[in-house]
């Protein structure tokens, strides 16, 4: 895929501050999930909205395209939602992901207006659907959206169309203009051409910096060079920066992405979902150097698959390779891309371009120190490795009935924790005193709550819960007439 | 069967199976999970499972112009109508009536000329009705015309079901693909909000509706004609029929739906999106489509001329488009339904009913 994004330094003798008529009383940056939810909110108070969304059309709405579902606490089972899952469950969940690191308050805050969402959502013109093959796990936790994010972003676009909102596709926002914690316009890019958009208040919605391999690698190194970007290459920042510079509190920092490892030959953006890969708890996992690194079987692939990310970042060129034999193909999702198969391990280090005798070595190992016992993939079996290093935990069987499947790995990122600080209200504070009319929702703002790690489902949670919040917070200031 | 069309459908059922946010939409979507790869015999098989509602495309993160470059609702459709000429006999026919959406009009004319000669010949008449057509004319013209298609189709619906490897099919099965056809369970979009197709990414209940109306509507003057013929021969009491009979009463309420159902059928395809339905077919379904919504309005003007001079000239016209639409029906979009019944019995042995 071409990306070729504008880059192009903002002419600031176009930004006339507080000059001009107010077209718009609120400006959403963004065009994804949260952007939406606070736009429609807005909308529906009865403010004038404009939407400057930086894709075209056919790429809109961030990586909400890529999503499938949210998480939402329920006290009895609810449309598609099984049974029930409590403020408690629900952040005790958070907190292990977190290892604890969150906010409490706007963790909490998050989960109780999880529960309004559904109905919400509904009401927007989003359908439900039973969970998904292969994640009866997610039943009870997570609501799955019918057709995927895009159709949930379809909904919120026709509703927002409905409301009569105005939406900006190829819009680029390059600069907020924010004096005093006071919003006053952002300076768009549309069509080539540079215009300042008054407005009373502002939702900034446009996502992390995870398509801005420059900032990535500022943080992590050239080893971000070799990073795949799973989502929208729409996602560069420059909203975030800008604003940051500009003095807004800051959570998290660059360093903190969530990545997972997926198929190597995945487009550099955008491979989204199917990119996939959950052969790692069957398989053994080599890096370049034909070395095992990690225990593939440390635990059922939904709760592991968030690190592997990172640990493949760290290994030579940032590439590892999962090889698994015929016993057990057939016991994961399907992969976009077909394995490298064959007949036996010697081809397989040649095919892979992997160092055949460190390889066969590794292997050999990891086959004899695998025990007898029984194997359920489904759950952790206990059948592990004794003698080898790093040990397999579970699922550790021999490598040894052809043929044989292999695939390349790289880190695949999802998104970045780097943020805004915002308040209970979503208004984003600068010097730890809230703006006056500056609000923020979803990725940019997330990682106040999300400080490391990844539950299911949870960043659409952020995005809807806080996009209502501060759609709600900038229509109705925009309509006081302050 | 085209190998690109088919390598085409597996490269992008490969995408779908890795993903699979759309098993909610279709049976098509739900048929998927039970594969890891795709052969022949599944692709063809979900080919004709799915309905073309659009909905899987319209949701779809991986459009173009993004490099996965996937329309589904596409692929499938090219291959579906591939699947329905290289099984039926004599695709050339089909060809033919691909051409152009003349075609099918210009064959009733055709047909409409032959009848005015064969009307015209004096020991084939009669006294009643029949006055302008004798009865048993027509059912020297009919009877071929309407059972040789039949045969024609389901020659081609045998071979289909070598190639899907059907089993033996119990009424379970066949009741079970009723209900799903009488309901048109598969474009009810999965939480019955309905299909994509006129209003792009909005979902909409109207291409069902209009569909309906069509297919009740064809149903309705089937039936109005076989009860006339049990009339016919059963009870010997010949048309014309008056209104408070079976004949007429499902005659002309069918006739209004089908009229009805096809102009909606029409209009909406001219909205709907030619890059989601398999290329070059549009000139066939528009020539199709007209030729049922002649056949019901031509049936409803005879009905309203009575007696008058011109119901002769309307009858043959009328007639004439009977015999066109019948014997088209192995090599226009008539087939669909044929073979969609067949997919929706294959899906219900598959899902083990």
């Amino acid at each position: 895929m071409d990306i070729d994004l504008p880059k192009i330094t903002p002419d600031t003798s176009l930004i006339q501050v507080g000059q001009g008529s107010i077209h718009y009383d609120v400006i959403v940056v963004g065009g994804g999930n949260a952007a939406l939810c606070a736009a429609i909110r807005a909308a529906e108070a009865g403010a004038s909205v404009a939407v400057f969304e930086r894709a075209p059309k056919e790429y809109r709405g961030g990586n909400s395209r890529h999503t499938r579902n949210f998480r939402c606490m329920h006290g009895t089972p609810k449309g598609v939602l099984t049974d029930s899952y409590g403020e408690e469950e629900f952040y005790d969940d958070l907190l292990k992901v977190t290892k604890g690191n969150t906010e409490e308050d706007l963790a909490r805050l998050t989960i109780r207006e999880s529960e309004a969402c559904y109905e919400w959502m509904l009401k927007q013109g989003c359908f439900f659907q039973e969970s998904l093959s292969g994640t009866l796990s997610l039943s009870r936790t997570n609501a799955f959206f019918l057709g995927g994010g895009k159709a949930l972003v379809n909904a919120y676009y026709n509703r927002l169309e409905s409301l009569g909102a105005a939406i900006f596709y190829q819009a680029t926002v390059l600069d907020v203009v924010i004096r005093e914690r006071k919003f006053d316009g952002v300076l768009v890019d549309l069509d080539g051409t540079q215009h300042y958009q008054r407005g009373r208040a502002v939702v900034l919605a446009s996502g992390g910096f995870e398509a801005d391999k420059d900032w990535l690698a500022s943080a992590w190194g050239d080893a971000a060079r070799n990073f795949l970007i799973r989502g929208t290459p729409y996602n560069t920042g420059e909203v975030l920066k800008g604003v940051l510079a500009g003095g807004a509190d800051q959570v998290g920092d660059p360093t903190q992405c969530h990545a997972v490892a997926i198929d190597g030959r995945a487009p550099e953006y955008d491979g989204g979902i199917v990119t996939r890969v959950d052969c790692v708890p069957f398989s053994v996992v080599v890096n370049n150097d034909g070395h095992r690194f990690y225990d593939e079987g440390e635990d059922v692939w939904p709760k592991r698959y968030a690190i592997w990310g990172r640990l493949v970042a760290k290994q030579p060129n940032q590439v590892a390779y999962a090889i698994i034999d015929s016993k057990s193909k057939d016991l994961f999702m399907p992969t976009v891309f077909s394995a490298t198969v064959t007949d036996s391990l010697d081809d397989m280090a040649q095919q892979l371009g992997l160092p055949k005798d460190q390889f066969l070595a590794t292997v050999k190992e990891f086959n004899e120190s695998c025990q007898d016992g029984e194997f359920y993939p489904t759950e952790l079996d206990g059948l592990r490795t004794s003698g080898t290093t790093p040990e397999k935990t579970n699922w550790a069987r021999p490598i040894d009935t052809p043929p044989f499947f292999g695939y390349e790995l790289r880190p695949g990122v999802t998104f970045t924790y780097l943020g805004f600080r915002v308040g209970h209200d979503a208004k984003v504070s600068f010097g730890d005193v809230p703006s006056e009319n500056v609000w923020a929702a979803g990725e940019i703002m997330a990682g106040s709550i999300l400080g490391e790690g990844y539950l299911a489902g949870f960043g659409m949670t952020i995005g809807t819960v806080f996009g209502r919040i501060a759609g709600s917070g900038a229509g109705a200031y925009a309509k006081s007439g302050a | 069967m085209q190998n690109l069309a088919l390598e085409e459908a597996k490269r992008q059922l490969a995408v779908c199976n890795a993903c699979r946010y759309c098993e909610g939409f279709c049976a098509a979507f739900k048929a998927m999970t039970r594969y890891r790869a795709f052969d022949t015999e599944t692709v063809v098989h979900m080919s004709n499972l799915c309905h073309n509602c659009q909905a899987c495309y319209h949701s779809c993160q991986f459009t173009e112009p993004h490099e996965f470059g996937l329309n589904l609702p596409r692929a499938l459709a090219v291959v579906r109508v591939d699947s329905w000429e290289s099984h039926v006999p004599f695709p050339g026919v089909s060809k033919l009536f691909q051409s152009s959406p003349l075609v099918s009009l210009a064959s009733v004319l055709v047909v409409a000329t032959m009848f005015w000669l064969i009307a015209g010949i004096p020991w084939l008449s009669s006294d009643t009705f029949y006055d302008l057509i004798s009865h048993n004319a027509l059912v020297w013209i009919f009877s071929p015309l309407f059972l040789a298609p039949l045969v024609i189709v389901f020659c081609g619906l045998a071979r289909y079901w070598r190639t899907v490897n059907g089993e033996r099919i119990t009424w379970k099965q066949v009741l079970e693909s009723l209900r799903s056809a009488a309901t048109l369970k598969n474009l009810d979009g999965g939480a019955g909000q309905g299909c994509n197709y006129e209003k792009e990414d909005r979902y909409s209940q109207v291409r069902r509706w209009a569909h309906q109306a069509t297919m009740y509507g064809f149903l309705l003057c089937f039936a109005a004609t076989s009860t006339a013929t049990v009339m016919h021969y059963g009870f010997d009491i010949v048309a014309p029929y008056p209104f408070l009979s079976l004949p007429k009463l499902l005659g002309v309420s069918g006739g209004v739906l089908l009229t009805l159902g096809t102009s909606k059928l029409i209009y909406l395809k001219t909205k709907a999106s030619s890059l989601l339905e398999a290329p070059g077919r549009r000139a066939s379904d528009y020539g199709f489509i007209t030729l049922l919504w002649f056949v019901s309005t031509s049936g409803l003007l005879l009905y309203w001329l009575g007696d008058t001079d011109l119901a002769g000239s309307m009858l043959i016209l009328h007639l004439a488009g009977i015999v066109c639409l019948f014997v088209s029906i192995p090599f226009s979009k008539m087939v669909h339904g044929f073979f969609r019944m067949a997919a929706l019995i294959r899906e219900a042995q598959l899902r083990g009913a």
